[in-house]
């Protein structure tokens, strides 16, 4: 045994000793490399905008209406404001110059700056989807840990059975039945509409949140915990939870520091899928509460013609999905050692 | 431990250490049928007893209840496990966690997976030690650093901090070992730890282990399917079949004298370095839980099986002292030497044929240099063999032969023809008369197609037939492989390891190949199937002609099967010649140490 170093390559040997000091130079790049992907994703993105914004007709004979033929003074002057007169190609780049330097025009509908419109809106939305995210996570970890625990026997079975008939609601039936049990015919607690005084946050009265958050979560919860406990039970199946009892490892500790550590991975990448689904998807449910979010502004805007608009709420939500994801992926190396050294080394 | 109803443990005088099997069963959930049962097992302190058996046979599950743990679908029946008189099947689980780890320690099978891939090796290490709250930090990370010297790792806090992906096979499976030996246990059960490993790294494992057990007066169950293995490091063997002990005994006396069939059979059908051996299988399957014969659980395969083996099953008996055998006709079966079977060698000086020519090979994966001036020849009737460890080339050989990999410069001569890079640029009578078996059956076999289906393909493809025509065939060629016509309307995912590398077998058979390329074919078999599985290539060879190019790292198998061998390093040749000439008179220290390496029984 100890003239073998010498006769074969020895096995002892054979693998590279991991991380040198250019392990930070190998994560700047890799950063760099996501971020110049995230910048010419959104690139794109901003043509498709630009363009089914461009093909949703002339704004100005939309919002003029009857006073288009009327007023030739004021077509002339919105004309003008979005540069008509100029080619598709040059006002997409002057749009798109506006959005670098980040001045996101002025809207033909009100004649207000569209930052300044769509400011508060922006706000209360994060404010949403941000609650039903710290409501939904740990939610969904408890349950899927619960039902892990309990796998395929009655309580797994109970919770699967309601997780599934959950998901299968559309999110506004899960609002009409939260609205009619809390708000209007069986309790009369909450508020089933959101007011907000003129300068207000909706926050300003936590229980116009209640309803409008627990229906995001009722909505999401059920993917990612169904996910979650679908990687949770393929950790327990494998051979280093086994060891980990054969060692004598209490149970808590064999889930909570052997399991649940690698089955965290696939949760991440599936709860940022819905958090961006949701800076998207909030339109439905915010319409419903009658919540001065974004998805509202965007029904409006839409119906408006309120081009400008419509295109800083769509690169806004795009840039959601777009960041969301990269950090997603991050943790995600971050949580496995393998990527995480491949990258380093 | 024998039918008698003596107190085992005062008998055979183990009070202090050492582990007392009795009369354990494990049972399948929720049916009254038996994984294994009337287990009697006795480790002595300092021991190593070796749990020998074939896939299906149990011999985990006996591994597993020692520490009163049983898969999923499964439960500990009945029986007891002494440690030092106290039962660990009756204890409760907080006991029972108590005394895993500390007391009994497992070593697993496939240590690459089953280091938690998420923390870090000194850690894991020392986890339990640290749950337990023994010692405090300084001691527990200095036991962890001796440890890891004591089987040879470094131990700086480096290594500490890597992750088991960043070790290599070898150095995983010493840290698991490390990791077993910290807590200082009295007994420890090893499940198949050097399986997929090189022979000298599993030289240097089982080595290390022997070390320790002596070092540490800790007893051992060695639980693997590859007797060579034990044949160099147990005290004493068990032999399991189809869930039962079938013989038990010193390793001189199973070795030597081994009463049971099964062990005969088994003994039979391992090929030897020091000489060939016509290698045989053992007919039919093992059986699996459910599907067990009555009586003798061997009878149905068993060559001197008699109406009473059906009736009754057999108690363990003895039939030297300390040797016991559950066959009632042990001892009328007459003796068994362990050079049955020898063959002649093949003749270094017959005369070749030459087939296929590989000359100044060099392969590459992308800028990488794999390959170095590979030059070798086959002739007819032939089997040359490559050998070397994992990474040496020798499967990227064969696949660049095949036609598989088409990034390599060279001339591939067959028959005449040069052979173009990769196998779609070469006409179909080249492709048909060179044909390749993967090494593993499970995945190399289209799971939704039935058997028929499978090797009526080539016959399809190059126009041999088609057809009624082609259905005759595909019986002919399953009959050659041993398999019945019966199996032609299977699908290949009913079918076990060995009958499935059999069909792929057929299947590679049906082009009328001249060639076969046979690629690690055996390595993922039992024993007994890789008998049967040479046997049948052998007699292909001699009937048909045919050649063939058989990757391998098991040099007892090349003494059996090759007529010449290339031992391979790092992508290069660095011996090369007749089977006999190699092995018998290694002139490269590569080899010697491959040779001194390899596990033997003879």
């Amino acid at each position: 045994m100890t003239d073998l170093g010498t006769l074969v390559a020895s096995p002892l040997e054979e693998v590279a000793p991991p991380r040198g000091q250019h392990g930070a130079a190998a994560w700047a790049l890799w950063i760099a490399r996501r971020l110049g992907l995230a910048v010419l994703t959104l690139w794109l993105v901003s043509i498709l905008v630009f363009l089914a914004t461009a093909a949703l007709g002339d704004p100005i004979r939309a919002i003029l209406g009857r006073d288009y033929n009327a007023n030739p003074g004021r077509v002339a002057e919105l004309e003008k404001l979005i540069g008509s007169d100029q080619s598709l190609i040059s006002r997409y780049f002057d749009w798109l110059g506006g959005l670098v330097t980040g001045d996101l025009g002025t809207s033909l509908a009100s004649g207000r700056p569209v930052s300044e419109l769509i400011s508060g809106p922006v706000q209360n939305s994060a404010m949403l989807v941000f609650l039903a995210a710290i409501v939904m996570i740990p939610l969904s970890f408890i349950i899927a840990m619960i039902s892990a625990h309990y796998r395929r026997r009655r309580p797994d079975t109970i919770i699967q059975t309601i997780l599934l008939a959950v998901a299968g609601l559309p999110e506004f039936v899960i609002g009409v039945l939260l609205i009619a049990l809390l708000a209007t015919t069986v309790f009369k607690v909450l508020p089933p509409v959101t007011l907000v005084t003129l300068g207000g946050h909706p926050w300003d009265n936590w229980k116009v949140m209640v309803l409008p958050t627990l229906t995001l979560v009722l909505w999401v919860s059920p993917y990612v915990s169904r996910i979650v406990r679908a990687s949770l039970l393929e950790v327990i199946d494998s051979e280093y939870v086994e060891l980990a009892r054969l060692k004598g490892i209490p149970e808590s500790v064999v889930m909570r520091k052997h399991a649940l550590l690698n089955a965290i991975v696939p949760g991440i990448q599936v709860i940022a899928l819905q958090l961006a689904f949701l800076a998207g998807g909030v339109v439905v449910v915010e319409t419903l509460f009658a919540y001065p979010g974004i998805g509202l502004q965007l029904v409006d805007a839409v119906r408006n013609h309120d081009v400008q608009v419509v295109q800083a709420l769509s690169m806004i939500i795009a840039s959601v999905y777009v960041v969301v994801n990269l950090i997603a992926d991050l943790l995600s190396i971050l949580l496995t050692p393998r990527a995480r050294t491949a990258i380093s080394s | 431990m024998t039918a008698t109803s003596d107190a085992p443990v005062e008998k055979v005088g183990v009070p202090k250490g050492g582990l007392v099997v009795e009369d354990l069963s494990v049972m399948l959930t929720g049916k009254d049928i038996d994984v294994v049962n009337d287990i009697d097992l006795v480790l002595k302190p300092g021991e190593v007893v070796g749990l020998v058996g074939e896939s299906g046979s149990g011999k985990t599950t006996v591994g597993t209840s020692l520490l009163n743990y049983s898969r999923a679908g499964a439960y500990i029946g009945s029986g007891r496990v002494l440690l030092e008189g106290r039962d660990i099947l009756s204890m409760k689980w907080q006991e029972v966690r108590q005394v895993r780890g500390e007391e009994i320690a497992y070593v697993p099978q496939d240590p690459a997976s089953a280091l938690n891939p998420a923390i870090r090796i000194g850690k894991q290490i020392v986890e339990l030690l640290e749950l337990r709250g023994i010692g405090t930090k300084e001691s527990r990370l200095q036991g962890a650093r001796d440890g890891l010297a004591e089987v040879g790792l470094p131990n700086d806090d480096e290594f500490l901090s890597r992750y088991a992906h960043q070790l290599s096979g070898g150095q995983v499976q010493r840290v698991a070992l490390a990791m077993a030996f910290l807590p200082k246990p009295k007994v420890l059960v090893l499940d198949e730890p050097t399986t997929g490993l090189d022979v000298t790294t599993q030289a240097m494992v089982l080595d290390t282990m022997a070390q320790l057990c002596r070092t540490h007066g800790v007893s051992a169950l060695y639980v693997t399917h590859d007797l060579a293995v034990v044949a160099n490091i147990a005290d004493r063997v068990a032999v399991m079949y189809a869930g039962q002990i079938a013989e038990l005994g010193p390793k001189e006396a199973i070795f030597r004298a081994p009463s049971h069939p099964y062990t005969r059979a088994l003994l039979d059908s391992i090929p030897h370095l020091s000489q060939a051996r016509a290698l045989t299988g053992i007919p039919g399957r093992t059986p699996a839980p459910g599907a067990r014969p009555s009586g003798c659980r061997f009878n149905d395969r068993c060559a001197y099986a008699i109406d009473a083996c059906r009736k009754d099953v057999p108690e363990l008996r003895e039939v030297a002292p300390d040797h016991q055998v559950r066959c009632i006709r042990a001892g009328e079966i007459g003796t068994w030497d362990i050079s049955r079977g020898v063959v002649p060698d093949a003749d270094p000086d017959r005369k070749r044929d030459i087939i296929l020519s590989i000359e100044n090979l060099n392969i590459f994966y992308g800028r990488k240099h794999v390959v170095h001036d590979v030059s070798f020849d086959l002739a007819k009737a032939e089997v040359i063999a490559l050998v070397g460890e994992s990474g040496s080339g020798k499967t990227t050989i064969s696949r660049s032969v095949g036609g598989l990999h088409k990034d390599w410069t060279g001339t591939i001569t067959f028959d005449g023809d040069v052979l173009a890079k990769s196998a779609r640029q070469r006409d179909a009578t080249n492709r048909k008369r060179l044909q390749y078996i993967f090494q593993n059956p499970y995945l190399s076999l289209n799971p939704r197609l039935t058997i028929e289906q499978i090797v009526k393909r080539p016959m399809e493809l190059f126009g041999i037939a088609s057809g009624k025509e082609a259905t005759d065939r595909v019986v002919e060629l399953l009959d050659q492989v041993a398999l019945g016509p019966r199996m032609l309307k299977y699908q290949a995912s009913r079918l076990s390891g060995g009958e499935r590398q059999r069909v792929a077998i057929a299947r590679a058979l049906a082009a009328e190949p001249d060639v076969l390329i046979c690629d690690e074919i055996t390595s993922a078999l039992d024993v007994s199937v890789q008998g049967s599985i040479v046997a049948l290539l052998e007699g292909l060879r001699k009937q048909r002609g045919i050649s063939m190019l058989f990757v391998t790292h098991n040099l007892a198998l090349v003494r059996s099967i090759g007529s010449g061998v290339q031992i391979l390093k790092a992508g290069r040749v660095v011996e090369s010649g007749p089977v006999v000439t190699v092995m018998e008179t290694p002139k490269e220290e590569y080899t010697r140490n491959l040779l001194s390496k390899s596990p033997r029984i003879d």
